[in-house]
């Protein structure tokens, strides 16, 4: 039986407990300890308790005193315990664990350590005397130094990286200084140089860096970019999409994809109207800083038949139809590069130049863009002035939700047959398109053969106010 | 300058940062009145009130959601998990969203969160208290993951996390908290995310890790040059993801010897990523073997003594492994 002197050490006995105290010590040196007998009594930020020992034996020797702090895992004292023949034969080397796991760490370790001197004798059967690491031989190529007069101090007589860079400063090993016989080669540094017939060096400038994704910096995040730009050499350029424009096709495909559209028109005599507008023009520019237009005239019609036919005022909602109360007429307003469709809310109880007003309220802040998200809301039925560019028929797209969209083509004058006889009139078509989920033919024709009514029943005695 | 503790610094960095920026908030399990269940939010709902440090319910999933939300709507909150162990019903959240709102968007959201949480064992912690879960998230693009290993460094690290415009993760090392204390100067510093730092210079080996074992290395690195002569150079990665490559190259290239250590799990975890960039880039500088010492493939730390230290690096470790590369 041999003896072996055990090192108790401070527990950990908490979460994040980093130290503990002392507060007395129970067994004194001397002492007989048992398994989980109390050693001492120790003080935490968290807890106090009894410490138990973890081993059976003599206690030989208290290492801190009492009433000191020590870190976790720091010995605290030495226990004298008695170990069987066939254990200490494995434990005889120390007590301590990283002892045991690591026999190179002990002193009788008889291989020379990184820094011994370069001067150790070059054994070339050392197991690991040949085998060259990429650094060495790549160093080796640098400096040209010749690996086999260089000693090797590493694991098994291996040349490390740091025996070439001795033996480069040195020069002790230069290639050909071994064939050149009986020179010192320390003695021509220029040895080396001199013998580069047969020195066939790795230039070290020669990347050696292979691989792609780690030499490359990590994607940049691209920035949105900004309006046209041409692509050198071909023969087409890209327009980035805008946020309106964006906001449009949106729109319109959920409109055409969603909405079974059907489409109608209607030719309208304005011949008076017409008359009407030429009467007022001069004076409502005086009187109200604007200019009047067919659109206010056009707008009141279409209102006006709205009331007669409120389905024309609704939207589908699957299970239901929804009719409004309020009629908000959108008005399709184009600038240079979109379509916006500002709202003219309750247009029903406005008079004339009270739309007219709002008309021109509306498309002046279009195109200076000073509409406010308001003025793009709770539209109903949309009115579209496309007589403005040219045009004397088209099929509009329905605002989405909406239930129908109705154009004003370009007033024209043209033969007409009245009472069999030929006139010249003012003639304009209007064009509808409908939800055909909501809306069908016959309460379409009559919409429309109200508007037509409202009017060609304006004429020159027409009141404004 | 003034010599405080890891956890003070933790709790400085979420301080001046509420002061500095009205949008910071915290919100976490017990942040509250409690401060956390380690104090690191101590004194913070007293001082910015009920707003501005949220207690959550017990749900990690929504702490992380409400956090992610809260962010795109322009906030800059700092999500609290407990403990990083309880962080996995959060990882949906964290990896699918957080990660991928600003590409997934083009651009047009961003998603400026910081979640903290703390990892690492040797606490007597067992399998809900210990774990190092980096290598979950580890290899996640558009995830930040930084893991500080001293008071200056988590001090400098959280705050540019909260200023980051993307999701950042900040493990912090429980045992690190009041254990390591070192100087950190009263003005206003950052950290960078994505930079390396040398810890200590060294001709004959190289040795590159992140967080608490790192504290091991240098310990073994001061006696293995007072008894051997061996000097070390130690480079504390601080940002695990991006991983500093020019740093991690510049350190091996130094030595040409390489121990890489962490206390996740060998396998799949940052050391193996480490290991191939040095493998990739700079096979004509290795002298040695690549190497790595890092937590044993086992499920969980055990909670008995004896097998909580098996499983945990540790200053004789560190030396042994230091030492084998030095004479190789």
């Amino acid at each position: 039986m041999a003896k072996q002197i055990i090192e108790v050490t401070m527990p950990q006995l908490a979460e994040s407990l980093v130290s503990a105290t002392i507060d007395k010590w129970v067994k004194q040196p001397g002492d007989m300890v048992d398994m989980y007998e109390p050693l001492c009594d120790i003080l935490t930020d968290k807890v106090n308790a009894e410490l138990p020992s973890t081993v059976r034996g003599k206690l030989v020797k208290h290492l801190i005193g009492e009433g000191e702090t020590v870190e976790v895992g720091t010995a605290i004292c030495l226990i004298e315990t008695e170990v069987s023949d066939q254990s200490s034969q494995s434990t005889d080397n120390g007590v301590s664990e990283a002892a045991t796991a690591n026999p190179q760490m002990q002193p009788s370790a008889s291989r020379p350590l990184v820094s011994a001197s370069v001067s150790s004798a070059i054994d070339s059967n050392a197991p690991m005397r040949h085998r060259y690491s990429p650094a060495v031989q790549k160093l080796a190529a640098e400096h040209g130094i010749d690996l086999s007069l260089v000693p090797g101090t590493g694991e098994g007589g291996r040349i490390t990286r740091k025996d070439v860079l001795v033996a480069a400063e040195s020069g002790s090993a230069k290639l050909g200084s071994a064939s050149t016989g009986g020179a010192p080669s320390s003695a021509q540094p220029s040895a080396g140089a001199a013998s580069a017939s047969h020195f066939v060096p790795m230039d070290p400038k020669v990347p050696v860096r292979s691989t792609g994704m780690h030499l490359t910096e990590s994607p940049r995040i691209p920035s949105v970019e900004s309006q046209a730009q041409e692509v050198p050499g071909r023969g087409e350029y890209f327009i980035d999409i805008t946020p309106i424009r964006n906001t449009i096709a949106s729109r319109m495909r959920q409109s055409v994809t969603e909405i079974p559209h059907a489409w109608t028109m209607i030719e309208v005599d304005v011949t008076n109207l017409v008359m009407l507008r030429g009467k007022l023009k001069d004076d409502f520019q005086r009187k109200e800083g604007i200019n009047l237009t067919y659109m206010p005239f056009l707008i009141k019609a279409v209102v006006n038949a709205i009331k007669d036919y409120p389905i024309m005022n609704s939207i589908w909602a699957v299970d239901k139809i929804i009719v409004k109360r309020d009629i908000n007429i959108s008005l399709a307003v184009g600038t240079e590069d979109s379509v916006i469709t500002p709202v003219i809310r309750n247009a029903d109880q406005k008079n004339v130049p009270g739309i007219a007003h709002e008309i021109d309220d509306l498309v002046r802040r279009t195109r200076n863009n000073k509409l406010t998200l308001t003025d793009l809301q709770g539209g109903t039925f949309t009115v579209n002035n496309t007589g403005s560019f040219g045009s004397i028929l088209s099929q509009p797209i329905i605002n989405y939700p909406q239930a129908a969209i109705l154009t004003f083509e370009s007033i024209v004058k043209k033969p007409v047959v009245i009472n069999d006889m030929i006139a010249v009139r003012s003639m304009v078509n209007l064009c509808l398109s409908l939800d055909h989920r909501i809306l069908d033919g016959v309460i379409c024709g009559r919409f429309l053969q109200r508007v037509k009514e409202n009017l060609e029943s304006y004429n020159l005695d027409t009141k404004l106010y | 300058m003034p010599v405080i503790e890891y956890i003070d610094a933790i709790r400085l960095a979420m301080k001046e940062e509420m002061e500095r920026d009205s949008d910071v908030f915290v919100m976490g399990e017990d942040v509250g009145l409690k401060g956390g269940v380690f104090t690191t939010t101590k004194g913070l709902q007293l001082q910015f009130g009920e707003q501005r440090v949220l207690d959550a319910p017990l749900a990690e999933s929504a702490i992380a959601g409400v956090a992610i939300g809260a962010a795109m709507a322009g906030m800059k909150p700092i999500a609290e998990m407990q403990y990083s162990d309880f962080m996995f019903p959060a990882t949906n959240q964290i990896i699918s969203e957080a990660a991928k709102i600003r590409y997934r968007s083009n651009n047009d959201w961003d998603c400026p969160i910081v979640i903290r949480a703390p990892i690492g064992g040797g606490v007597f912690g067992g399998l809900y208290h210990s774990q190092c879960p980096e290598s979950v998230f580890f290899g996640t693009p558009g995830l930040k993951i930084v893991a500080p290993s001293t008071a200056y460094d988590a001090k400098g690290l959280l705050k540019a996390a909260i200023r980051d415009p993307d999701p950042v993760i900040f493990f912090e090392n429980k045992k690190c908290y009041r254990l390591i204390t070192d100087e950190v100067p009263d003005e206003d510093y950052i950290v960078p995310i994505g930079k390396a730092n040398v810890m200590r210079e060294g001709s004959d080996l190289t040795v590159i890790g992140y967080s608490m074992p790192l504290h091991f290395a240098m310990q073994a690195a001061e006696e293995l040059s007072q008894e051997h002569g061996i000097e070390a150079h130690i480079l504390d990665l601080r940002t695990i993801q991006p991983l500093d490559r020019e740093g991690i190259l510049e350190a091996v290239a130094k030595t040409g010897k390489v121990l890489i250590i962490h206390e996740d799990n060998k396998t799949g975890g940052i050391g193996a990523e480490v290991a191939a960039i040095i493998a990739e880039e700079l096979l004509y500088d290795l002298d040695a073997p690549i190497r790595r010492l890092c937590g044993p493939d086992v499920p969980a730390m055990p909670i008995n003594p004896p097998g909580e230290k098996h499983f945990l690096l540790n200053k004789e470790k560190l030396k042994t492994a230091m030492l084998e590369l030095a004479r190789y």
